[in-house]
């Protein structure tokens, strides 16, 4: 018997039940698709110029023969046919299955979402992706491996998380493309065009009590249906591998990959929250204050969003999901082995600089010992000179450089010290991606790298 | 006179509610302004600061899932021994043995869902513009209950004395040991010396302050109990009721004055 089987009778039956539900879902979605599409008015591009309605009535009963078939299958999981085959997972999990691949993948998500947003925000458009996620998570679930990680009960937060900031991202987008094209028509916003004041008694009340009440319902189902994780008693001898920190902040133990600890762990923190604070004072756009819009504070609203999903969330699931023992990516269907080995062989710029042709013709190589004046430490100085002047660069020179040429009108309005709190916030934004690709590119380790003193960049 | 009249007649029911019931436009004003509780909100609001499309609902969320947490935490808190020898097997017997012992989930649970909650009520604080003045400190107090709510969930992750919680706890902890110069292995801890003693050692560094020695063990056990239970929730019940006042004085939700 294989240890771990990617169908049980228990599993089918889960599923049953999933997909009995997105059957639910999806009547009811044909049922409007029917009154609000008309019956023969509108018309798909594909298949012959079939109603919508249609397309959705397929869909549906689709589901509940699939509902079914996971139903009456239980009695031999080893035979059932509907599920992922292995030509699919296994380029998935050796192609796909890699940090740069994701990240540039959530980078370019993040473009797409903010460049068609107009197109995105429509209805059925957010509903079709909403199923494909959903009949993809649904055929993904017929895998061990994946079970294991999005099934784990201190992950199944995440997995709702996901859909929900989803969801209120498309009520973001759709109403900010609403108010957008109000305002080049001319027509007042939809928050000013519906905001009658109303009495708190009964209009809001009865909101909260209605919210408490559903809330409550929602946690004590989940309490029943789901046990709070308990492993074995704890063991300060046995170390487990992998070993993470508690979920929300797996996205800081992702950075230990390009940062040491003082960075990822303490001053990188510190600048988000930092970050966080300065926000409202940084900002001098006085529009969108009170609606949602996007063309009025584009430069806020992306860059906020560039911190929330490429570089906060993603992490998050990339930690939690995607890495395994040693901190290896695991691709999605992948069985977490320990004894996975990834090659890593990353070079100091200290080394790239002296070890190139001019220098270490000129110098013989690396700076060792006290050979610069008699003196370790100037050794050490001179070593790692070429990452020090790079670093005090980047963070001295260009945001005066930035406030001169590209961000001249940001240093306009926002006078000196403003902007240089802000050009600084915005380097330290992008000292992750910049040192995940020159990771990539070159397998850069540390910039400056004096590990005599703990001082790594 | 019905069994109801009578009773809202009677000099007890007139005791605790000074007014007749909120039916009328009257009542319903004068009831926003007569309950303590209710005294938080103002008598009339605008149609968008309740809109469930425009708020999303989740500072309110956040709100009532830490009064979720207090109530399920405080039962726990009945059973719970924060010692070596019995916190392991307190919430193992609240998983199989204990009657009440759901309280256990709905505590974590309710701790993941109100670290996304308060995330996403950021989210849509941002989104909607409605940190811009004059709101900027109620978002600086905001950024602080973020901290303390993760900090909250953090010291709380330590408590059922597993597998799971000390290895997290000893991953995130790691952190402190690199602060520079306050860590026992962090840039610049040598800086801070007398007379050629090292000031910071990893008996004396930011890590051992968290932990109350040199790994994670009965002192820190102790030490994240109080911070969890007592110490950040009494800050955090501070902050709030600063945030929905300044909510209350700065003029509502969102939008200009």
């Amino acid at each position: 018997m294989n240890p771990h089987p990617d169908l049980t009778s228990g599993v089918l039956h889960g599923l049953g039940w999933y997909y009995l539900i997105l059957f639910v879902m999806n009547l009811l979605w044909t049922v409007r698709s029917f009154k609000v599409d008309g019956e023969f008015k509108k018309s798909t591009p594909i298949l012959g110029g079939m109603p919508v309605a249609t397309v959705w009535a397929v869909l549906t009963s689709i589901l509940l023969m699939l509902s079914a078939a996971h139903f009456t299958g239980g009695s031999s999981p080893e035979k059932f046919m509907i599920r992922l085959p292995e030509w699919f997972k296994n380029p998935v999990d050796a192609y796909f299955a890699n940090p740069v691949i994701y990240f540039a993948g959530s980078v370019g998500l993040y473009w797409a979402m903010i460049r068609f947003r107009e197109w995105w925000v429509q209805d059925t458009v957010a509903y079709t992706m909403l199923q494909l996620s959903l009949i993809f998570m649904g055929l993904s679930l017929s895998d061990y491996d994946f079970r294991q990680i999005v099934g784990k009960p201190d992950n199944v937060p995440i997995v709702a998380m996901l859909f929900i900031v989803s969801f209120l991202t498309w009520i973001y987008f759709k109403r900010a493309v609403d108010n957008d094209n109000r305002i080049a028509q001319g027509r007042p916003l939809f928050e000013q065009e519906n905001n009658e004041k109303v009495l708190v008694w009964p209009d809001l009340v009865y909101i909260e009590l209605i919210c408490m009440v559903v809330l409550t319902a929602v946690l004590v189902f989940w309490g029943i249906a789901l046990e709070a994780p308990l492993e074995e008693p704890a063991s300060s001898v046995k170390t487990p591998n992998p070993s993470k920190a508690p979920w929300y902040f797996l996205g800081l133990q992702e950075m230990l990959v390009y940062f040491d600890p003082w960075l990822a762990g303490v001053v990188l923190p510190g600048i988000i929250l930092g970050g966080l604070i300065a926000v409202p004072y940084i900002d001098f756009n006085k529009g969108g204050n009170g609606y949602y819009s996007f063309k009025e504070r584009s430069f806020a609203i992306s860059t906020f969003l560039f911190g929330f999903f490429p570089l906060w969330i993603a992490l998050i699931v990339l930690g939690t999901f995607l890495r395994g023992p040693n901190w290896n990516f695991y691709g999605i269907y992948e069985l977490w082995d320990v004894h996975k080995v990834v090659a890593a062989n990353n070079v100091n710029l200290s080394e790239f600089f002296w070890n190139s042709p001019l220098f270490s013709w000129m110098y013989g190589g690396l700076p060792k010992g006290d050979s610069f004046m008699g003196s370790p430490t100037l050794t050490l100085l001179l070593r790692e000179s070429p990452g020090i002047l790079l670093t005090l660069g980047y963070f001295a020179l260009l945001p005066p450089l930035l406030g001169l040429t590209v961000l001249r009108k940001y240093f306009v309005k926002m006078g000196i010290l403003r902007f240089l709190v802000f050009s600084n916030l915005a380097l330290w934004m992008a000292v992750l991606p910049i040192k995940m690709l020159l990771r990539w590119a070159f397998s850069l380790k540390y910039i400056v790298g004096i590990p005599e003193w703990f001082f790594n960049i | 006179m019905s069994v109801g009249d009578y009773i809202r007649n009677s000099q007890i029911w007139k005791s605790v509610f000074r007014h007749p019931a909120p039916t009328d436009r009257r009542n319903r004003v004068v009831v926003m302004l007569t309950n303590f509780f209710l005294h938080l909100h103002p008598v009339s609001i605008k149609q968008q600061g309740i809109a469930l499309s425009y708020t999303w609902c989740m500072g309110g969320i956040t709100f009532f899932l830490f009064l979720v947490e207090a109530l399920t935490g405080v039962l726990l808190m009945f059973y719970y021994r924060p010692t070596l020898e019995w916190a392991f097997y307190d919430i193992q017997a609240l998983r199989d043995v204990q009657t009440l012992g759901i309280m256990r989930e709905i505590h974590r649970w309710g701790a993941h869902a109100m670290v996304i909650t308060v995330w996403l009520h950021m989210y849509r604080v941002f989104l909607t513009g409605s940190y811009k003045p004059p709101r900027e400190f109620n978002w600086v107090i905001g950024v602080l209950l973020l901290v303390l709510t993760l900090l909250l969930s953090f010291t709380g992750y330590l408590l059922p004395w597993d597998q799971l919680a000390i290895w997290a706890i000893t991953v995130g902890s790691n952190m402190a040991r690199a602060h520079p110069f306050l860590g026992g292995e962090g840039p610049g801890f040598q800086l801070l010396n007398m007379g050629g003693y090292d000031l910071i050692t990893n008996a004396s560094d930011a890590k051992f302050m968290l932990l109350g020695g040199r790994f994670v063990g009965e002192a820190t056990l102790n030490r994240f109990y109080i911070l969890h239970c007592v110490a950040i929730p009494v800050v955090v019940s501070g902050l709030i009721a600063i945030h929905f006042w300044r909510v209350r004085k700065d003029g509502g939700i969102s939008q200009p004055l």
